[in-house]
């Protein structure tokens, strides 16, 4: 039996009535889960809810009520988090509807999706949530029939006094328990009693998707709504100078053109504070068409500034950052960056001496890798509503992390906290882009200024163009094998503009399997703004370190999994040093289901294989790539993955977002990349950033799952970073060529 | 601005707006039909896919001047309850991960099934390759046009 103390996060489950509140702006969901061929009919609603905690209302007649704290925004939380607060709660999963929780961190503590932490940092207070209020459904029930709470069991809803014979539904009991004070101390189910976690759901959203209901930022609509967009420079080290708003004020359904400073200026940003350009133009229209034609007539100015720099608050931390002036271009990048590159930079991490192994080495392997700058591209561009009136804001829109910004936008309106509600619309697509909502701040302050509720719209362009992209990387690997073929030295230097890869990986493998082991990066400045995308950092090491690896397992004459394993057979018995950052038997662990899985070693004639494993976002993920090539070029066959990330809560949910992981990790393999000319990003549609399509998508993806009882860790990003190296190392088999930079298309090769 | 009288979804709309208004924005804007979605305004990225008599068409590029009494169908229109093949086949493959580009995706769907009523791999591929998801559903997507085709 799991005993947890209720006492963590207890304020989550003070009884709180009428916690939705405010305004409905989006339709939430009324509908059951949705079971395949459309069975869902709308389950008949209560005449009376009683709240047990933030998470759970169960009314009368037994239907259950589950608000899921974190924003959707694909990885498919609305389905898994309040399937967790269902399992501990022995709900009817048929009988829940579930609704997006208001934001309130006092109530939910946590309400981010970002990091792929919200099912592990969300799953003790989740089962907490369902398990308290089940032990006052039984403890009512105890009392109800007069018998002891030890023979109160339940089952899927209803709740049983076996030796009497008596069952009742939760809804019979509800108002009864629902007053009663929650325990100190709660039991909760062991992983071998799961009924809902561990089985596939379907996305509580599917059919209000499938059937276009307005679900997403883009779709918010209200009374005397107006269409708002922006202007912004178009180039990196470009301000505003002047415009001109002459030019468009008189035409049709214009109703106002101003230029606004997202933030203060004695505001001190915080870390998701991001604000590639403080100062915009704002057009504020009628409709959509018609403010789209006044952005195309504006006349505006911008010219370069020097260099700016500003004080931040990085998680207490109050750093300077300085932005330099400047145009930047692609082609100085890659040239800046094999300059220092081929520096010493600063060192992270040093086992043995790994100068003096290398001198010994019978043989050294050294390549360099580079990827591009990427653009997230959501398909839902950015945008927000906002309605700002005198006492009171209203904002709706997608994001990951209101509690990133909410100090940000009360300080811009110089309006308490309090008084502004923030609601998360599901999202079309996140990938880091949107824990940075500086669109949300430009909205409101939009708003404030025209006095009337805004929708903010950016177009692609805009979306494009605007910066906090993935950084561009480098990255030099040197291993030295001695005269057995045996690892003996390890060296990786990378750097990037404007972040280094590595700062937070050092410690991962190879380090721990290897005695002698240098890690050193370096960065170089740039007004080029970055921001999180999935699986940040790993998204490039991953790829890079993996390929390499392929690399020096050939030179040793070595099978590529045999050649890891081996590595990490000495992590696991003899680990050098003790900082290192991944479990070398889960990380072996998922090599060899996939070696089982894919039949690896069984060669099939004209299918060319590549392998990869990487541990991030505290999960282990290996894929084996089959490679064909149709018409001189390659096309995926298949993909094999496995993946480690504990307990699995909805399995079939969890297989779709590796399958995308996937699908997104080759296609920016082969085309991602965003590049620079006098600081105007050269991409600004999908005419020029190439995104894969479904022709050039793999044929089949199998995935497999590591089965153990562990708590669960995230899925959303893991199986990204590796992908990057089984499509390098599938490509050398089938090509004889390696590929050292992506994205692979600029390389010469292009998928199928 | 000038007036047009649509037929969207079988029911005859009136709107007074710039004959230039691409009919994606209408729609959205106008008829309160928020299915429909943007994603690239250059027909090059299939969210605001639409029927225009039974054919897939991007919506982004079609001023409203254009559609006359053609018989517009959008995602709301495709079928009362949810309940078109396609839209079950999707239900069943569990295939939308951020949901944006499905509406668009669906009615492509929906269109090849009309013009094809059993695609080969190769033509659903050639179909659908007009409609991008960055969540990468393809898979799934293919999957439940095969399962679509034998409802
Ligand atoms: S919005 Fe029409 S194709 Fe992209
Ligand atoms: S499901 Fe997210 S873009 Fe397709």
């Amino acid at each position: 039996m799991t005993l947890i103390k209720t006492k963590i996060g207890r304020r989550s489950f003070l009884k709180t009535s009428a916690a939705a509140g405010g305004g409905l702006m989006v339709s939430f969901s009324w509908l059951a889960a949705c079971e395949p061929m459309g069975k869902e009919a709308a389950l008949t609603m209560p005449k009376e809810w009683f709240d047990f905690n933030a998470f759970i209302k169960i009314g009368e007649n037994g239907v259950v009520t589950i608000k899921c704290p974190n924003p959707e925004f694909g990885q498919g939380v609305k389905t898994s988090m309040p399937m967790i607060v269902a399992e501990d709660l022995d709900a009817d999963w048929k009988q829940v509807i579930v609704e997006m929780a208001p934001f309130n961190t006092d109530l939910y503590t946590r309400q981010l999706s970002g990091g792929s932490q919200s099912i592990r940092q969300g799953w003790n207070t989740l089962r907490m949530a369902g398990a308290t209020a089940r032990h006052v459904l039984k403890q009512a029930a105890a009392e109800l029939w007069q018998v002891s709470l030890e023979e109160i069991t339940t089952d899927a809803g209803l709740i049983f006094h076996k030796s009497s014979e008596k069952s009742m539904g939760y809804g019979e009991v509800a108002s009864m328990a629902a007053k009663l004070p929650p325990p100190d101390a709660v039991e909760l189910k062991e992983p071998k009693d799961f009924k809902i976690v561990g089985t596939s759901r379907k996305n509580v959203e599917g059919l209000e998707i499938v059937t276009g209901k307005p679900l997403f930022g883009v779709d918010v609509k209200k009374e005397g709504m107006l269409i708002a967009m922006i202007v912004h420079p178009p180039a990196f080290g470009l301000k505003l100078k002047s415009f001109d708003d002459a030019s468009v004020r008189s035409l049709p359904g214009i109703k106002n053109v101003f230029s606004f400073q997202t933030f203060n200026d004695d505001y001190q940003q915080n870390y998701f504070d991001t604000n590639t350009f403080p100062e915009l133009v704002a057009i504020v229209g009628n409709s959509t068409w018609e403010v789209l034609n006044a952005k195309k007539a504006l006349r505006v100015e911008w010219e370069q500034f020097d260099h700016r720099s500003f004080e931040m608050d990085a998680f207490g931390n109050k750093v300077t950052v300085d932005v330099p002036g400047g145009l930047e271009s692609s082609l100085d990048h890659m040239a800046r960056m094999k300059e220092l590159n081929a520096k010493p930079g600063t060192v992270l991490r040093k086992d043995g001496n790994p100068e003096e192994a290398f001198k010994k080495a019978a043989k050294v392997i050294e390549r360099t890798y580079s990827a591009p700058f990427l653009a997230h591209n959501t398909m839902e561009p950015m945008n927000f509503f906002a309605h700002v009136m005198s006492d009171k804001a209203e904002v709706a829109g997608p994001l990951q992390a209101p509690e990133f910004i909410e100090k940000t936008l009360s300080a811009r309106l110089g309006m308490p906290l309090e008084n502004i509600d923030i609601k998360m619309t599901r999202m079309g697509g996140g990938f880091g882009r949107r824990a940075y909502s500086h669109h949300l701040v430009e909205a409101a302050v939009i708003s404030q200024k025209v006095g009337a509720p805004v929708k903010l719209m950016y177009t692609r362009e805009d979306d494009m163009t605007f910066g906090i992209y993935r950084p561009t990387y480098m990255a030099t690997y040197r291993a030295g094998l001695d005269e057995n073929d045996k690892l003996m030295a390890f060296h990786v230097r990378a750097g990037g503009i404007p972040e280094s890869p590595l700062g937070r990986s050092a410690n991962r493998f190879p380090a721990g399997s290897v005695d002698h082991y240098l890690a050193e990066e370096w960065f170089i400045e740039s007004n080029i703004t970055i921001g999180a995308f999935r699986a940040p950092r790993s998204n490039f090491l991953a790829g890079a370190e993996q390929s390499f690896l392929d690399e020096v397992a050939e030179a040793a004459g070595k099978d590529p999994i045999e050649f890891r394993l081996q590595l990490l057979e000495r992590a696991k018995n003899d680990p050098v040093g003790e900082e290192n950052d991944y479990d070398a038997h889960r990380y072996a662990g998922v090599l060899e289901l996939v070696r089982e899985k894919s039949n690896w070693g069984q060669e099939r004639p004209g299918v060319s294989r590549g392998v990869s494993a990487y541990f991030c976002h505290n999960s282990y993920a290996a894929h084996v790539l089959d490679m064909k090539m149709e018409n001189g070029r390659p096309r995926v066959e298949n993909v094999t993955c496995a993946l480690d990330c504990g307990i699995v809560v909805n399995p079939d949910a969890a297989a779709n977002m590796a399958e995308g992981a996937i699908v997104d990790g080759i296609g920016n393999a082969f085309f991602g990349e965003m590049t620079f000319r006098d600081g105007v990003p050269e991409k600004s549609n999908f005419d020029k950033y190439r995104m894969i399509r479904a022709h050039e998508a793999p044929r089949s993806i199998e995935v497999h799952f590591v089965k153990n009882e562990i708590d669960p860790t995230g899925l959303g990003e893991p199986p990204f970073p590796p992908i990057f190296g089984a499509v390098a190392n599938a490509l050398y088999k089938g090509t004889g060529k390696r590929h050292y930079n992506q994205p692979f298309l600029g390389e010469g090769i292009t998928l199928g | 601005m000038a007036i047009f009288n649509l037929n969207v979804n079988a029911e005859p709309r009136q709107i007074d707006v710039d004959p230039n208004t691409p009919l994606l924005w209408v729609l959205r804007d106008h008829l309160d039909l928020p299915g429909t979605k943007y994603g690239c305004g250059i027909a090059l990225c299939g969210s605001c896919t639409i029927h225009v008599n039974g054919v897939a068409t991007r919506s982004c590029q079609l001023p409203v001047s254009a559609v006359g009494n053609n018989e517009v169908i959008t995602i709301e229109g495709l079928s009362e309850q949810g309940d078109h093949p396609v839209q079950k086949a999707w239900l069943q493959h569990d295939v939308p991960q951020c949901g944006y580009c499905q509406a668009g995706q669906i009615m492509s769907a929906a269109a090849l099934l009309k013009s094809s009523p059993n695609p080969s791999d190769e033509q659903i591929e050639s179909a659908m390759s007009g409609n991008i998801c960055r969540c990468g559903t393809y898979l799934r997507i293919k999957e439940a046009i095969k399962t679509a085709a034998k409802l």
